[in-house]
């Protein structure tokens, strides 16, 4: 179907041009490292404080890595598509007869398997220095991290493709990213917050997600949690996909 | 529409556009009809924010046309815009390509979402950076090309899949003079050897000149003149002469010498300076020389200019293109 492969040549491109330029492909692969390696140890020490979820500490640490990743590593791609708007290519791309949502799917695509590379890269390095997981886990937190991937990265493209302005989308990122980062227990576990926190990061879907990866991490798949942060972030990925399909069928309004 | 508008290459009617912003609505473009025929070279002139781009993207799919109807290439804008897409190329005024992309990559994949094999893209392309002189570029990045090279690669770009009409939306702002008349040559060569209808917009009037075969005048979004270059020109009263005489009394003596030439018009006259317009102006000026020496008045310098798309514009719209 001309949807597919049309998805397919935007993906081959988008992914070449990432080759192009591997200094941001090394640079988003340092990151989840410089996180293990930096921040872990001071964690390992954490273990003792009351309200410390149980679990080794890299069983509570990685899976708040893997959200991060998902949720920061593809926020920051509404840039790119401002970038590549100003040259002129998104207009002639659409006056190809390509799908027009092939034209951002294949982007998403691209930035699902960049993340996929760093999430495994991060896994087997998080191996290193002492995590054990099932592998059945593994794949479930790889589902969610790409789930969370093409969610970011789709609300980003929609969300740059309709400012069409740096100056506009970098307020907006920060805006967003601060309170998602400190509420969701991505770095230290919620359940170490005071009474009055842990109520207001109830609202916050990502840490109901990350404490999610954290019962698969444990073994304990089959607790309520699991299918509830799964649940979420599946409907988070639909609505996003739609969000990024109509800004891009919609740009020529 | 009528069945005989498929025959054209682009028939337009009654097409607006208004841009809403935050806080007003802007009509950008308030009802343009238009036709161009298969083959034709045709230059939409206008200053800027005249309305030209947001046309040319209605054209292309790119814009919804508030209200009015089109045919392009033969297939209805509205009904049948992916039978649009298939046959026009278009080559947008800010450029096409990425500056990080290598030139095969963007070429390749561009043929590719025409629904070409990437083998296809890749001889089809290297053969146009031959027909445009880009050779050797096939594994540059766009950024590293000259203003001119990258410019021609937009038209490669949008000529990857053959197109029996394509859209030039300026194409020569930015170059240097050689660089532009070296695409002028290469844009009349696309219909000389493949028979391309080429719709381009400029605000230069030297560009409208020297491409088209027909020229449209947009002002503020309305088209308010039509014709071949010279056949504008010749629309208006003829020739502009300018004497300069030692004096205002010779002045005044010259006006009225020149009120009484035959089609003389705008005859006016400023201290010691008079302009006209007449006709053919090369053959009518010894005859008035004489009838000037006769008088006894001799003029210090006389001057005659050819219209100009300018002055056609001027005498549109009253106002000047370069403004
Ligand atoms: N996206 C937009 N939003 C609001 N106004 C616009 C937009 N694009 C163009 N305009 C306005 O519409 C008018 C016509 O613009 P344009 O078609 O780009 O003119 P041209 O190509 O002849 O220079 C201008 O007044 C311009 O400011
Ligand atoms: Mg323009």
């Amino acid at each position: 179907m001309s949807f597919f492969r049309d998805t397919f040549i935007i993906f081959r491109r988008a992914t070449l041009l990432s080759l192009q330029n591997p200094a941001w492909v090394i640079i988003g692969l340092m990151q989840p490292i410089l996180y293990l390696v930096l921040f872990g140890p001071l964690l390992l020490r954490m273990t003792s404080v009351p309200g410390f979820p149980p679990g080794n500490a890299w069983q509570v640490f990685v899976p708040g890595l893997l959200v991060q990743l998902g949720i920061f590593g593809g926020s920051f791609v509404g840039f790119a598509i401002i970038n590549e708007w100003r040259s002129g290519v998104i207009d002639r791309m659409m006056v190809t007869p390509a799908h027009r949502v092939s034209l951002i799917a294949g982007r998403v695509l691209r930035d699902v398997m960049v993340l996929m590379i760093q999430a495994i890269v991060l896994v087997l390095a998080a191996m290193l220095f002492g995590l054990r997981v099932p592998f059945g886990a593994l794949l479930l937190a790889l589902a969610l991290v790409a789930m969370l991937g093409a969610s970011f990265s789709s609300l980003s493209y929609a969300a740059g493709l309709s400012m069409k302005s740096e100056d506009a989308f970098a307020p907006l990122i920060n805006t967003f990213a601060l309170p998602v980062l400190l509420l969701s227990g991505i770095l230290l576990p919620m359940s170490m917050a005071p009474a009055w926190l842990r109520y207001v990061s109830d609202v916050n879907p990502f840490k109901h997600m990350v404490e999610a990866l954290r019962a698969v991490f444990r073994g304990e798949i089959f607790t309520f949690i699991v299918p509830f942060g799964f649940g979420l972030s599946l409907a988070l990925v639909l609505i996003s996909l739609w969000t990024g399909a109509r800004v891009f069928r919609n740009q020529t309004r | 529409m009528l069945e005989a508008a498929k025959e054209q290459a682009i028939v337009a009617r009654g097409l607006k556009r208004s841009y809403k912003t935050r806080t007003e609505t802007v009509d950008a473009v308030q009802g343009i009809d238009l036709t161009v025929g298969r083959g034709e070279i045709v230059g939409f002139l206008g200053p800027n924010g005249a309305g030209k781009t947001t046309t040319l993207k209605m054209l292309c799919t790119l814009l919804e046309p508030t209200d009015g109807e089109a045919i392009v290439a033969g297939c209805d804008l509205r009904r049948d815009a992916r039978g649009v897409k298939r046959r026009i190329g278009y080559v947008a005024q800010g450029g096409t390509t990425m500056r990080e992309a290598k030139v095969s990559l963007e070429i390749v994949s561009q043929a590719q979402l025409y629904g070409l094999s990437r083998q296809e893209g890749e001889r089809r392309g290297k053969a146009l950076l031959r027909a445009l002189d880009l050779d050797g570029i096939w594994d540059r990045p766009c950024g590293s090309l000259s203003g001119g090279q990258r410019r021609r690669l937009d038209i490669v770009m949008g000529l990857i899949h053959e197109p029996e009409l394509v859209f030039l939306d300026e194409p020569s702002t930015g170059l240097d003079p050689q660089a532009r008349a070296n695409l002028w040559s290469h844009i009349r060569s696309l219909r000389d050897q493949f028979g391309t209808t080429v719709f381009l917009t400029t605000h230069y009037m030297d560009e409208a000149d020297a491409l088209s075969d027909r020229l449209l005048i947009i002002d503020h979004g309305r088209i308010v003149g039509e014709g071949a270059s010279a056949e504008l020109k010749e629309r208006l009263s003829g020739d502009a002469i300018t004497l300069t005489l030692r004096t205002a009394e010779d002045a005044a003596k010259s006006q009225e010498t020149a009120g009484a030439l035959e089609n003389a018009a705008n005859v006016v006259c400023e201290g010691n300076v008079v302009h006209f317009r007449v006709p053919n102006g090369a053959s009518v000026l010894p005859g008035l020389l004489r009838k000037l020496t006769d008088l006894d008045v001799e003029p210090i310098g006389v001057e005659i200019a050819r219209p100009t798309l300018d002055d056609v514009f001027l005498n549109l719209t009253g106002r000047s293109l370069r403004d």
